[in-house]
């Protein structure tokens, strides 16, 4: 065998290939114990992979009106029908998938990132700053998510950008008050003592020893908030505050056609229902299937 | 699917026929004596004004405790020509003195539902305060009558109109059913707000009560100066934001009619489920739905691209499919469908956007583009949070502008939000807009156009406009002032651009077979003062 003749990558070495075999498994086991949750991530990659190729998977133009079939009902060529402009319903689910999991995954990690942060940090400085935080998120805790979320919008407007905001900052709070109470378990573990003798910085304190030992309580509401947004953001559309026509989205499909046509061409408001309840179930079954791997007492069971 | 759609033409059919044959058996039935009208109303009542509001959401719950000086003929109202008296008496006056003075004679024998009885004083005093409003008093109608010189009362059974030159939109604007006349002793002893909280007329019905946000009550009042009416007892109008939550009460027999229109999915619907026990009233509608550029933002300053945007946009093929999802309807010019000032279908399609080519209008929108510039530019049109027709109509539009290549987002804000960006913060490219009147005056419907306007929303000065539109306004002739009407049509929607029509509305009025002696008229506003309503259960 010649030089040129080698293979590019040199054969997995045993170790890797039992690395690759424990990984398999132990997905294979996960999924045994846990199979709500593993529908549940099934549904989410799948909603993923469309919103990443709704581009390539979809036949028609999701904005385009072609009332030369408008409120068609799902046929062979139109499988979930179309809506009173004569759009297709599945392409407009396809590409809402993408509004829907773009506002989602914003929302969640940066309301989610910000309430570890501001939880993580009350706990650790405790005193007036404690106090004096916790009586703020107190504040914004006394108001259900889509009061404030409503609140939020109608001082911004509508719109992408503002329905972000207005669903990110009640999820704020919820979070760090759940990171908190973690937390503030950790700051008396002698280690954060050690830390600090060893004069380290409070950022550093803050983010190098006390974060990742909240990551359970975190990773539950970051998947329990992406659900949330979804839902959030499909109520906002729904009440025509959210993301404006003809961007393809949940809520605003449902808005759209709903009320009007719910007796005559139920699909209109079937399909996009539908969607939304799948995208919250299968977020909500991954986040507590997440939870039950993560918790110690549920895990020894 | 073929059998589903025959059925339910069938069904639409039997419904509009039941309603044709209810208009002309009305007047052959004798009107029964009794009962309550349960109306719904889907906005609410900023206040009892007539002469300060603009909206339904208080002419429809109102306007039974009130009379008029002059009215359009309860038994003919889709006619924008014919006008009864209300308060006065015999037939609406001709003019003397070349056109230029109009002498009302006023019922003897009227009350207000006070008591007091109502004169000429009455009615003087009311025109005064629409009319010359002292400063701070607001009237919607003011710029109605600049015709208008003075107004006396020499007696009290005679008022009389002078006005500054003869005008053809003098008789309309009376007719219009904001026009409440109020008492001289309310407006002296209580001032000019007192009638934004509180009622007394000399309408067919009395107040009775309003819980507001939910209904406004009313009951027979026996002196009502037309003889033998109202025939019902009383009245009751009630508050139903939600278009599904009057649907579904006149469905369900808690409501048995409401006087906006509904869209033509809900009337199939309705009939659908009620057979004959649903009727249904179609009009045209005097509302149009336009897009207005806002000359102070670029490139809208630029004709070429307010004309593009007009080009890009298919009337006639927007017509036939909104029609069926919306409350618009026919393709028109600046005036009134089928009323003798408005353009006829020849003269439409010379203008810019209503050719019937409309891919030889859209080649010529991209071309204009082009030279201005803006090949495929981005702007945001902003629209109202309010499903019909705006909403519906903002999203078709969007699509009509993709096709000459043009990014156009929705920027949908609620009534409130929507209008102030209109009138103060004026921070739109594009907005949807709207001219809704009442009484049928195309004479000054069209002042909408002018850029001084107060519900102009355009930000342009056009003095050509401005003179065009007082010249035609103080011709007598009406072969000229059609003439005008064209010359300040063209200029509106073809040469300038300013501001460009979508489609007219079409109101379309189901209500329950038993509501007898209603007639359809060309405008929400219209037609409701019940007094001729009467229910055959």
């Amino acid at each position: 065998m010649t030089v040129s003749e080698l293979p590019n990558s040199a054969p997995a070495t045993l170790e890797e290939l039992t690395e690759q075999r424990t990984w398999y498994k132990s997905a294979l086991g996960l999924a045994r114990r846990q199979p709500l949750g593993a529908a549940g991530l099934f549904v989410v990659l799948t909603m993923v992979f469309m919103a990443v190729f709704a581009d390539v998977i979809t036949p028609y133009d999701p904005e385009a009106n072609d009332f030369e079939f408008m409120l068609a009902a799902p046929n062979s060529t139109y499988w979930l029908g179309t809506d009173q402009f004569g759009r297709d319903q599945l392409t407009r689910i396809i590409y809402g998938a993408r509004t829907a999991l773009y506002v989602g995954f914003v929302c969640a990690f940066i309301g989610a990132f910000a309430g570890l942060v501001l939880g993580v940090a009350s706990a650790y400085f405790g005193g007036m700053f404690d106090l004096l935080f916790q009586r703020v998120m107190d504040v914004f805790m006394a108001f259900p998510l889509i009061i404030l979320a409503l609140a939020v919008v109608s001082i911004l407007g509508t719109g992408t950008s503002n329905v972000i905001i207005a669903i990110t900052i009640p999820f704020i709070p919820q979070c760090a008050r759940v990171v908190r109470s973690s937390a503030l378990a950790i700051r008396e573990i002698p280690y954060v003592d050690a830390a600090r003798a060893m004069g380290f910085s409070h950022k550093r304190i803050i983010l190098r020893h006390m974060v990742p030992n909240v990551m359970a309580p975190f990773l539950i509401m970051l998947t329990t908030f992406v659900g949330q947004a979804i839902l959030l953001e499909a109520s906002l559309s729904y009440l025509g505050l959210g993301v404006q026509e003809p961007t393809p989205a949940w809520g605003l499909m449902l808005q759209g056609g709903a009320e009007e046509y719910a007796e005559s061409a139920p699909w209109v408001a079937i399909f996009p229902g539908l969607a939304i309840t799948l995208a919250v179930f299968a977020f909500n079954m991954f986040g507590d299937a997440v939870r039950d791997v993560l918790d110690p007492k549920l895990r020894s069971r | 699917m073929l059998f589903k759609g025959l059925k339910k033409a069938a069904m639409i059919g039997l419904g509009v026929a039941i309603g044709a044959g209810f208009t002309l058996s009305a007047e052959a039935e004798t009107p029964k004596k009794g009962g309550v009208l349960n109306i719904v109303v889907g906005s609410k009542i900023p206040s009892y004004d007539g002469h300060q509001e603009t909206t339904f959401g208080m002419i429809h719950p109102i306007r039974p405790f009130y009379s008029l000086l002059i009215r359009i003929n309860p038994d003919n109202p889709s006619s924008p020509t014919d006008f009864v008296c209300d308060l006065c008496e015999g037939a609406v006056p001709n003019p003397t003195d070349d056109g230029k003075t109009y002498v009302f004679k006023i019922r003897k024998g009227v009350k207000f539902h006070n008591g007091a009885a109502l004169s000429a004083q009455d009615v003087k005093a009311t025109y005064d305060k629409i009319v010359f409003p002292p400063k701070g008093v607001p009237s919607s109608r003011k710029a109605f009558f600049k015709m208008v010189d003075s107004i006396s009362a020499p007696n009290d059974t005679t008022v009389v109109f002078k006005l500054k030159y003869a005008s053809g939109a003098f008789i309309p604007a009376v007719a219009t059913p904001f026009n409440f006349v109020y008492s001289k002793a309310d407006l002296d002893k209580h001032g000019y707000s007192w009638h934004m909280k509180n009622v007394n007329g000399s309408g067919a019905f009395k107040f009775v009560q309003h819980q507001p946000g939910a209904f406004v009550e009313g009951t027979r009042y026996d002196g009502y100066h037309h003889a033998g009416k109202p025939y019902l007892d009383g009245y009751k109008a009630i508050s139903a934001p939600k278009m599904a939550t009057r649907l579904n009460a006149i469905r369900g027999g808690r409501a048995d009619i409401e006087f906006r229109g509904f869209p033509p999915k809900a009337r199939d619907d309705l009939v659908k489920a009620l057979g004959d026990k649903i009727t249904v009233q179609e009009s045209d509608w005097n509302c149009a739905l336009f897009f207005t550029p806002n000359h102070k933002k670029k490139p809208f300053d630029d004709a070429r691209v307010r004309r593009a945007l007009s080009l890009a946009v298919d009337r006639w093929s927007g017509s036939k499919y909104l029609s069926k999802i919306a409350i618009v309807k026919t393709v028109g010019g600046i005036a009134f469908p089928n009323h003798p000032l408005a353009a006829t279908k020849d003269e439409l399609m010379k203008l810019a956007g209503y050719g019937p080519d409309i891919k030889a209008n859209r080649a010529e929108a991209k071309r204009l583009l082009k030279e201005a510039g803006q090949e495929g530019m981005s702007f945001t049109l902003l629209n109202r949070g309010v499903d019909q027709p705006y909403k519906v109509v903002g999203t078709w539009l969007i699509d009509q502008w993709r096709k000459v290549g043009l990014k156009v987002k929705q920027d949908v804000k609620p009534s409130g939000p929507f209008f102030d960006s209109l009138r103060k913060k004026k921070d739109f490219d594009v907005s949807i807009d709207f001219n809704c009147q009442s009484v049928i005056n195309p004479l000054v419907d069209v002042s909408k156009f002018l850029g001084s306007a107060g519900n102009n929303y355009g930000s342009y000065a056009d003095p050509v406009l401005e003179d065009l539109f007082n010249k035609m306004n103080q011709e007598a002739d009406p072969k000229k002032v059609r003439a005008m009407m064209r010359t300040y049509e063209k200029r509106i929607l073809d040469e300038e651009a300013h501001m460009a029509l979508t489609m007219w509305w079409y109101k379309i009025n189901p209500h329950r077979s038993y509501v007898k002696g209603w007639k359809t008229a060309p405008s929400h506003y219209l037609n409701v003062s019940l007094d001729n309503i009467w229910l055959d259960k």
